[in-house]
């Protein structure tokens, strides 16, 4: 029901678009509270519509899940989440469907936050992953499995210091248990031990830090995941083969999702996203025309 | 408890987007609950997992292990941050800000050197021609595309060096940089909005679902 | 006194931090994590001291009754309030637990309030952006041109709308690998110069404050 009335009121916003085309070609745009709520519609609507769209797994995205397919149970994968709510929309079910892969090919999994927030997003993605039974069944093991080193303030002097000693940074983990008595943490001193790291990452200090840090200086093989903000800035460590993978914002994560066969947030959000995309390709087109045509009257 | 969490999220939600309307109180007093929570938020975490964590295990250690007391020279440089804020001993508080200017301008000359500099022209120059591994014929494709990272990062950098002024060769040369710049940014646009919009969906999504119940 | 001691610190820590990159061993990379421990801890302090200076601030506004004392006050009430709940969850929780952990107050305080007062704030960016790509994006030139068409085709390519438009005549994403070629080959040649273009400036700027001429931070020319 929700659903039908949802349809039909996207098509009466679409086909208001031609009243806004035709009040911008006449040198009367609309005002800037209308846009907004042309894209609040925008996204309101299709997440009523409760629909998905198919999405093609770019090479990006294929490369982070071919290097975790390569990796056998048992090992030891850093899980960096450095980003605070503000990007939860874009990097939280990529950390949600990354856990759920680690889980279920029985990854030892070691969480840490270069930022205040991120241990806390982590257990919410922790959480979320518990709920899928096949990982349930498995009654995982907090110390053993999985642990969560916390935050440590210093930003990259944090991935420097680790470089040598992990317990010199994390003496004890997020619930204030001695490094040396878990027993996941038992054969990990430095990055050597570490057989991947996933870094999602919102910022700085993120996924460049780690590239320049544990990547280049400590030779650890890191993917990562970002905001579709950040994402261009890491595209030429993509290239280099500095960067091992990247999911680039809700898309990507939306692909990692489908890649894994891990459906999740970001595959529901996307044809919301995609709408959104239209509105404002709509919006921008609409100011050109008008743009073009009063140009053309001022030359006549 | 859940159910008045998810109430009180609403609501400060929609206060905050009563901005989009005008500016109004509501929306200021949101705005300073966000402030104070916030820099709470930063100052518990700060506590906890660098204060107490590393520094308090690591001089009053309980495990038996030996103290740590060269953390009391960086806790010393941390009472000096706090003597900011007096306005007669406040310059004492350069001290620890020099001693993080100069930390981090030395790592960061390294890292910045091998990471982004050595690797990125390394990058930029391997592999320009690209070959099939099993067939050894030329991919064009790929191989375009890695003469078209050529041009633009050489083009790029003489556009960003100013000491020549731009005319003659090195102007043409600096006008295909501006494009292949104009192409960045209008990428980076692109991403921007996605992002964006990623955002609002998380938050019309939590309306929706958890507090309307409109979604299943 | 006021400007040597700080010249000579910022030396010394620069210092180590570069040469231990060459000489990986002692006493270089000991004086490497001593310093990356002191780093941690200041670093603590000083966002102990940007809360310290907002009730400051805010105490000062209230004081001098200026107009927006009532904020003010509202800031400092949340701020106590927070910074009370996350000690009694920290120390009271005992052994083997976190201000963090799932069902404490300060969590609740985290997802009910942390949470939506954050993510709405930059959410509302998304009407800006919108609104300033109707009224501000033009064709002007021809630079102009290359930037819209480029954002055109990555917001179009990189979900699946305009595939979808395609649909009827070609299952093959066309769009989708088109925005994944402006990614991977142009997008990387610029922000690769402009990569290089930023290492060089780091560099240098890194240079000039380890070796005392650029003096800015510590209140000189």
């Amino acid at each position: 029901m929700v659903s039908t009335i949802a349809t039909v009121l996207m098509w009466i916003v679409g086909l208001s678009m031609i009243y806004v085309l035709y009040r911008t070609i006449n040198g009367h745009p609309i005002e800037r509270r209308v846009v907004f709520l042309y894209i609040g519609l925008a996204i309101a609507l299709p997440l009523l519509m409760q629909k998905t769209a198919p999405v093609p797994v770019t090479a990006d995205v294929q490369k982070l899940v071919d290097a975790l397919d390569e990796l056998t149970p048992g090992s030891k994968v850093l899980a960096a989440f450095d980003f605070d709510p503000s990007s939860a929309p874009e990097l939280q079910p990529m950390g949600v469907a990354f856990m759920k892969y680690a889980f279920k090919h029985d990854f030892k999994v070691i969480v840490m936050g270069l930022w205040p927030q991120g241990p806390q997003q982590a257990n919410q993605a922790i959480e979320d992953a518990m709920l899928d039974p096949l990982i349930a069944e498995k009654n995982l093991v907090y110390g053993v499995d999985y642990v969560n080193l916390g935050y440590q303030a210093g930003a990259e002097f944090v991935i420097q210091s680790m470089g040598s000693d992990f317990k010199r940074m994390f003496p004890l983990d997020d619930r204030h248990i001695a490094y040396d008595s878990l027993e996941i943490l038992n054969d990990i001193t430095n990055f050597s031990n570490i057989d991947f790291i996933f870094n999602l990452s919102a910022g700085k200090p993120g996924t460049v830090e780690w590239i320049q840090i544990a990547v280049d200086r400590f030779g650890a093989k890191c993917g990562a995941g970002n905001t579709a903000v950040q994402a261009p800035q890491v595209y030429p460590y993509l290239r280099s083969g500095q960067l091992t993978g990247l999911l680039g914002g809700m898309s990507g994560g939306a692909e990692f999702e489908k890649a894994t066969n891990e459906k999740g947030q970001a595959s529901t959000f996307i044809f919301a996203q995609m709408i959104s995309h239209a509105m404002v390709i709509a919006f921008i087109i609409m100011g050109n025309i008008a743009f073009f045509m009063t140009r053309k009257k001022k030359k006549a | 408890m859940e159910l008045f969490g998810i109430w009180v999220a609403a609501l400060l939600t929609l206060g905050i987007f009563s901005f989009l309307y005008k500016d109004n109180p509501v929306y200021k007093i949101c705005e300073s609950i966000f402030i104070g929570v916030s820099a709470g938020y930063w100052a518990i975490a700060n506590f906890f997992d660098a204060l107490h964590k590393k520094f308090w295990v690591g001089v009053f250690p309980t495990d038996g292990s030996d103290p740590n007391y060269m953390l009391w020279f960086g806790a010393l440089l941390g009472v000096l941050m706090l003597l900011r804020l007096s306005s007669k001993i406040g310059w004492i508080a350069r001290w620890p800000l020099a001693f993080i200017v100069g930390a981090t301008a030395g790592l960061y000359m390294m890292l910045y050197f091998v990471s982004n500099a050595m690797n990125q022209v390394a990058s930029t120059m391997r592999d320009v021609i690209v070959t099939s591994p099993e067939t050894h014929l030329i991919m064009w494709g790929e191989t375009i595309g890695s003469i078209l990272i050529v041009i633009g990062v050489v083009s790029g950098l003489v556009y960003f060096f100013f000491s020549k002024e731009h005319k003659g060769v090195f102007g043409y040369t600096a006008r295909v940089g501006i494009w292949f710049l104009m192409i960045t940014f209008g990428a980076h646009f692109g991403y921007t909005v996605m992002s964006r919009m990623s955002l609002l969906i998380g938050r019309i999504d939590f309306l929706f679902r958890d507090w309307l119940h409109l979604l299943n | 006194m006021r400007r040597e001691i700080p010249l000579i610190i910022t030396t010394i820590a620069g210092l180590v931090f570069a040469i231990s990159y060459f000489i990986p061993h002692w006493p270089f990379v000991e004086a490497e994590s001593i310093f990356g421990d002191w780093i941690a801890i200041v670093q603590a302090f000083a966002i102990w001291l940007g809360a310290l200076n907002l009730i400051k601030v805010s105490l000062e506004k209230i004081y001098r009754k200026k107009e927006d004392a009532f904020y003010s006050g509202i800031i400092i009430v949340c701020l106590l309030v927070t910074l009370g709940i996350g000690f009694y969850d920290g120390f009271s929780g005992g052994a083997q637990s976190s201000f963090r952990d799932t069902g404490t107050t300060f969590d609740w305080l985290y997802r009910f309030i942390y949470t939506p007062l954050t993510s709405t704030m930059f959410a509302m960016l998304a009407f800006f952006v919108a609104s300033a790509s109707y009224r501000a994006f033009r064709a002007r030139n021809f630079e102009a041109t290359l930037l819209l068409i480029a954002g055109f085709f990555v917001m179009g390519g990189r979900v699946p709308l305009f595939d979808l438009a395609l649909k009827p005549f070609t299952d093959v994403p066309y769009f989708s690998e088109f925005a994944g070629w402006i990614m991977a080959y142009p997008l990387t040649a610029g922000m690769t110069a402009i990569m290089i273009g930023i290492a060089l400036g780091i560099m240098s700027s890194s240079l000039r404050i380890i070796l005392g001429i650029e003096r800015s931070h510590i209140g000189g020319a």
